[in-house]
């Protein structure tokens, strides 16, 4: 119990005393993760969309693919990246290894199976709502993956943030490709796991709880906004 | 049209969210990566001695913290451009299969045994260490090793085949193989109250000791040497090699040998220079 009471006392002192290191740490975790989730959005939106409207053969086995892949783990993911991104590579000449870049195409691996998964799930279910009015305004596919995407647009939100969640807590796959290096590619949970190996618990946990307070800022910013955009379209 | 103004200025912003996050930094482009080890970088050594070279250079160091074994395959993949481990004779095969050039001494500090307080074994202010894991084994008491291919366990691998133990054959009773960095395996050794073997600057440097201690130490078996080895250009052309070799000359003379020297935890000298630059071993 002592050391819980240690990490409140060394996570304030961190957050108080506006350690410019941990700054810089906090700053690539969210520009990392943040990265990370548009770009699994870009892609896994339309898949998920595309999925949730169409029937095709083999639909099926896409869709249980992706949701199997919401387990993917980060260790693995990260192993393929880095054996691809690896100078012995296929990708080795692009000098990605060791980057902030390689730390982002990995949690875009990992993020986009959550975001398509429940993106397709989310907007079946709308579609199943809205598929006469969309017949009868005759629009083409492409315009009814459009309009199912920004009816569903809230409730997406929540695919993100899902997604979100899982990038900014995992370890594995960043501190493979990332290396962990001071001031390029260490994170909160890379630092978190350095702290712990070198027997610091107690500012390794005070650095878990300012991880757990960014993460809640995030989705309490995106709860409030979202609340205020909805009122605003509803008015 | 009121809500097409809406979606435009939301698509906007985010537009813009989007390219700011995207931007990656490219200043500080001039650099090396170092492939190395736990014991260096837990221990704080290049958080000493490495802001003294960059800011002598220009040049900054990226350190790639990982098991002796781990840096040398990474090393073997082209994926760094300076290797600085202490296996000395994986890093002799290493340079024998054409990937380094040439291997130099660095430095040097030594090998302890820690274990709990009350001391089951008997081992304390044991010289031999052979003598103290051969007690550990034949009275089956707890013992945490890294088995991660590191250079502390090649050591310690060795050592166990200089007593003539094999405890690979009691793997999962008193033989805990943790698979795992230095400072993750003292935190099993201090839970499970295990005996273990660590590098003596991240045993100094650890904040989880409890009521462990060094048990073992100063047996020469137990001289642990640290080697620094430019990687091939031959076999890796995209080596940094000019300012890989640059960080080398620096490290191995009188400026680099100082700042290893100077860096010191609790009063205490945590890595010796040892460096003699013009005899490559």
């Amino acid at each position: 119990m002592q050391d819980f009471a240690a990490s409140f006392a060394e996570a304030f002192q961190l957050v108080f005393g506006l350690n410019s290191g941990l700054l810089e740490v906090v700053w690539l975790s969210l520009r990392v993760s943040l990265t990370a989730v548009a770009v699994a959005a870009v892609i896994g939106l339309p898949l998920g969309a595309f999925l949730a409207v169409s029937r095709f053969p083999g639909r099926a086995v896409i869709i249980v693919t992706l949701t199997a892949m919401m387990g993917l783990p980060p260790v693995v993911v990260g192993l393929v990246v880095y054996l691809m991104l690896s100078s012995a590579g296929a990708l080795g000449p692009l000098q990605l290894l060791y980057t902030p870049t390689a730390m982002i195409i990995a949690q875009s691996i990992l993020v986009l199976p959550i975001i398509a998964s429940l993106a397709r799930q989310t907007l079946e279910d709308l579609h199943v709502e809205y598929r006469d009015q969309l017949m009868l305004f005759g629009l083409g596919s492409l315009a009814r993956l459009r309009t199912l995407l920004w009816e569903g647009r809230y409730s997406l939100l929540t695919a993100l943030l899902a997604g979100f969640g899982r990038a900014i807590a995992e370890v594995g796959a960043v501190i493979i490709v990332g290396g962990n290096i001071n001031h390029v590619t260490r994170v909160m949970t890379t630092t978190i796991a350095l702290e712990t190996s070198k027997g610091n618990l107690a500012l390794a946990l005070g650095l878990g709880i300012i991880l757990v307070a960014i993460a809640f800022a995030v989705n309490a910013l995106v709860f409030v906004s979202r609340a205020a955009a909805e009122r605003y379209a509803h008015a | 049209m009121m809500k097409a103004a809406i979606r435009t200025s939301m698509f906007r912003s985010v537009m813009a969210v989007a390219m700011t996050l995207c931007t990656v930094a490219l200043a500080g482009d001039r650099h090396i990566i170092v492939q190395s080890t736990t014991s260096t970088q837990n221990s704080g050594l290049y958080d000493h001695i490495l802001p003294i070279y960059e800011a002598a250079a220009g040049v900054q160091v990226r350190v790639v913290a990982v098991g002796t074994g781990q840096a040398i395959k990474n090393a073997r993949n082209c994926d760094g451009d300076v290797l600085l481990v202490h296996a000395k004779s994986a890093e002799e095969a290493f340079v024998g299969q054409g990937y380094g050039k040439q291997r130099f001494d660095v430095m040097y500090n030594d090998f302890v045994i820690v274990g709990p307080r009350d001391d089951p074994a008997g081992i304390r202010g044991l010289s031999e260490a052979t003598e103290a894991l051969k007690a550990i084994a034949s009275l089956s008491l707890p013992f945490a090793s890294r088995a991660d291919d590191s250079g502390t366990h090649q050591k310690e691998m060795q050592l166990w085949r200089d007593g003539g133990v094999d405890p690979i054959a009691d793997s999962g009773t008193w033989y805990r193989e943790t698979g795992s960095g230095m400072g993750a395996t003292l935190n099993i050794a201090v839970a499970m109250n295990a005996y273990a073997m660590t590098d003596r600057a991240t045993w100094i440097s650890f904040g989880n000791k409890a009521e462990h201690s060094v048990l073992v130490e100063g047996d020469p078996d137990l001289f642990n040497q640290y080697g620094v080895i430019l990687v091939s250009s031959e076999k890796c052309p995209n080596t940094r090699a000019e300012a890989g070799q640059h960080f080398i000359n620096w490290l191995l003379g009188p400026d680099g040998q100082e700042a290893i020297a100077a860096y010191s935890l609790d009063g205490m000298q945590l890595f010796f220079p040892n460096a003699r630059p013009n005899d490559p071993s």
